[in-house]
């Protein structure tokens, strides 16, 4: 098994008609994700790599069976594609767009909690179930089947993480990329959730930055919920406060949301924490080890 | 974006929030002017810079002066504006190099009977902006947070409703808000909540927020943030922004599409992606080293932006030795190493360079490197990198 997509997950691309939209569903397709279609408002009736493109999501869903959507769609109207989405009952919407107003994920993330969507980003290199689906920007050759679920909130250093354990034999399960916005559909706790409920995932790794108070609260929630080991990184130790380290959720702000805080949280709660990036494996293959 | 405090007074006054009346004055002069035109017996001449504390903050040069000032007459509006114009102002969040001061804002005088604290944040875990009030106005609010987080009150708020009645109610009770005020606090708060939607702004912090003697609620300080991502909604706040409070560098790196933050160590870092690039920053400090920025170069960049980045990492003075550290997924290594040749032959490296190369296209990158002529020490992985740009850092300062 594996959590939120499989080989079965019919996807398509809101944005496809974009370079960037174009570009990731051939890479998709490519890495053998089932690929049944795109949307883009105006251009219906035409094909993008073979995959038949419509104006709006409803109507793709109606004729695809589509049941995941992944979202290239430009930061002023990603938020208003999202609730399109939202409105057409899909299980999962991947939103990679970077740049949309922190005051639209409000009106987002209120739906889409109401709903039976889940919204994984914004911001975010996607989701991927190692053989089987990828669903965003990510290599698709780094990841190699096995028995980690990785879940973060940056991408290239997701990479490494993956990289990291494939070449030390663990593999993956799924990946998610939960997105580096102060906003975010979908964050650690959830995933924990469905990492712990899922039977082929036997370990969890957690890459966490600075900002926010995510990291405390999956520390508390794998201490009263997760049986599994679980090992962590957490990147910006070194980040002064009060400056935005790329992303807009990266920020230590008010003496808040820095990596010491999260580092002794994440360790009160029994996770192994790296003490570089180097060394994410490592610190998974010793809480694998060790429980 | 940040913007100086008369700016966002201006604004407040647009959105119907209560400031006083205020004149800025960018010589002594003019400062003099504008305490005679504000016509009362008193005024406060107020330092403006993008940074708080300005109130115990003291200036380089002038080690007397603070930088907020009460004044009794225009001859003294006069000296002391010349005491802040033109120099540089530390406060607890300036850095100690302080901001130099371009421009004073003089603002009438009133009867404070009461101090208080309200900003509003977005607040991550609820998802939603939160308006917060203190009975603890005038003072530090991170230490009032800190120490004694129940003098803290909050309502969060639904964008598109705004802030309710009852909400007011509720903080009015808890602040001592009482008769006659309440509705002024009500109109006060009320309107901030509407614009820090309207304007897609991040933070927004009045503090002291003042109850005077007659009852009135006035904003006798504003601290305001915008959403960076929502800018494209308000061009008309582009003319807001004011580029000397930026880092010249971090500027630079912005327009040509690079996420760059100055820092004070000697190894300059380029790296695609933000979590990687703040990793890359760690582990060299793991292994001794100090880093000299941040630099997320993002997945798409060309050759052109790659080549602006080492021209950023190498006008620093202090850049001693440069890490190129790449997991290339959109971003092939290739590219990445073509523009490595481009820049050195166009650009000029005169400082240690060490590049780590993997994913994407590696082997192709790491083929374009060796058949350069450029003088490079190549890393396997992670640690090897930090280590071998540390190890060339002692080197370069030994010698």
């Amino acid at each position: 098994m594996s959590i939120l997509i499989n080989k079965e997950t019919r996807v398509i691309c809101q944005g496809i008609t974009g370079s960037v939209g174009e570009f990731h569903t051939r890479g998709c397709l490519e890495y053998g994700t089932n690929m049944v279609g795109g949307v883009t408002p105006g251009k219906g009736g035409q094909k993008i790599a073979g995959l038949p493109v419509f104006d709006t999501v409803e109507e793709a869903v109606q004729a695809t069976g589509a049941n995941a959507t992944m979202i290239f769609v430009p930061p002023a109207f990603a938020a208003d594609a999202i609730l399109e989405a939202i409105d057409a009952k899909l299980d999962v919407i991947v939103a990679v767009t970077e740049g949309i107003p922190a005051l639209d994920m409000v009106r987002v993330y209120e739906r889409v909690r109401s709903s039976k969507s889940v919204l994984i980003g914004p911001n975010c290199p996607g989701v991927i179930t190692a053989d089987e689906c990828k669903i965003g920007i990510m290599p698709g050759y780094i990841h190699k089947r096995g028995k980690v679920g990785i879940m973060s909130r940056s991408g290239t250093l997701t990479y490494e993480a993956v990289w990291q354990t494939s070449n030390l034999g663990l593999g993956q399960t799924t990946c998610v990329g939960l997105g580096g916005d102060p906003i975010v559909g979908t964050s650690f706790i959830d995933v924990l959730a469905r990492f712990q409920a899922d039977d082929e995932t036997e370990a969890i790794l957690m890459i966490g930055e600075i900002g926010g108070t995510a990291e405390e609260e999956a520390a508390a929630f794998v201490k009263a919920n997760v049986t599994k080991p679980v090992a962590a990184f957490i990147a910006g130790r070194t980040a002064p406060p009060g400056k935005r380290m790329g992303h807009a959720g990266a920020i230590i702000s008010g003496g808040k949301g820095t990596a010491a805080e999260k580092i002794a949280a994440l360790e009160s709660a029994g996770i192994v924490v790296a003490s570089t990036p180097a060394e994410m494996g490592q610190a998974m293959q010793q809480a694998i080890a060790a429980a | 974006m940040k913007i100086h405090e008369y700016q966002g007074k201006e604004l407040f006054r647009k959105f119907g929030v209560t400031v006083l009346n205020g004149v800025v004055a960018e010589t002594p002069q003019a400062a003099r002017a504008a305490f005679a035109q504000l016509g009362g017996p008193l005024a406060v001449v107020k330092a403006q810079i993008h940074a708080g504390g300005r109130g115990k903050g003291t200036f380089i040069e002038q080690p007397e002066q603070r930088g907020v000032q009460l004044v009794r007459s225009a001859d003294e509006a006069e000296q002391v504006a010349g005491r802040m114009l033109g120099n540089r102002l530390v406060t607890i969040q300036s850095g100690e190099e302080g901001k130099v001061v371009n421009r004073v804002f003089v603002e009438a005088g009133c009867d404070i009977d009461r101090e208080l604290y309200l900003g509003i944040v977005l607040d991550r875990a609820a998802a939603k902006p939160v308006l917060m009030c203190s009975q603890e106005g005038g003072v530090e609010i991170e230490k009032v947070a800190a120490e004694t987080p129940e003098k803290i009150f909050k309502e969060h708020f639904d964008p598109a409703q705004g802030l309710e009645s009852y909400q007011v109610r509720k903080l009015c009770k808890k602040l001592g808000i009482t008769g006659a005020s309440i509705r002024a606090a009500e109109k006060f708060m009320k309107a901030l909540c509407r614009m820090f939607v309207d304007l897609d702004c991040s933070l927004m912090e009045i503090n002291p927020l003042v109850v005077t003697k007659s009852g009135d609620v006035i904003a006798l300080d504003s601290k305001i943030n915008f959403d960076d991502n929502g800018l494209f909604r308000h061009p008309e706040l582009a003319s807001l922004r004011d580029l000397s409070e930026e880092e010249e560098s971090e500027v630079r790196a912005a327009n040509a599409g690079l996420s760059y933050v100055k820092l004070d160590g000697n190894i300059g870092c380029l790296v695609n992606g933000a979590g990687l690039a703040m990793s890359t920053m760690d582990i060299i400090k793991h292994y001794g080293g100090e880093p000299a920025n941040f630099l997320d170069v993002g997945g798409g960049a060309d050759v052109d932006q790659v080549t602006e980045a080492f021209r950023i990492l190498l006008a620093d003075p202090n850049c001693k030795a440069v890490l190129v550290n790449i997991f290339g997924g959109i971003m092939r290594c290739s590219v990445i190493a073509n523009a490595l040749v481009t820049a050195a032959k166009t650009v000029g490296f005169n400082v240690p360079l060490v590049v780590r190369l993997e994913g994407t296209e590696v082997a192709e990158g790491r083929r374009i490197l060796e058949q350069s002529d450029i003088d490079c020490i190549t890393a396997l992985d992670l640690a090897d990198a930090a280590k071998k740009v540390v190890e060339a850092i002692g080197a370069v300062t030994a010698s």
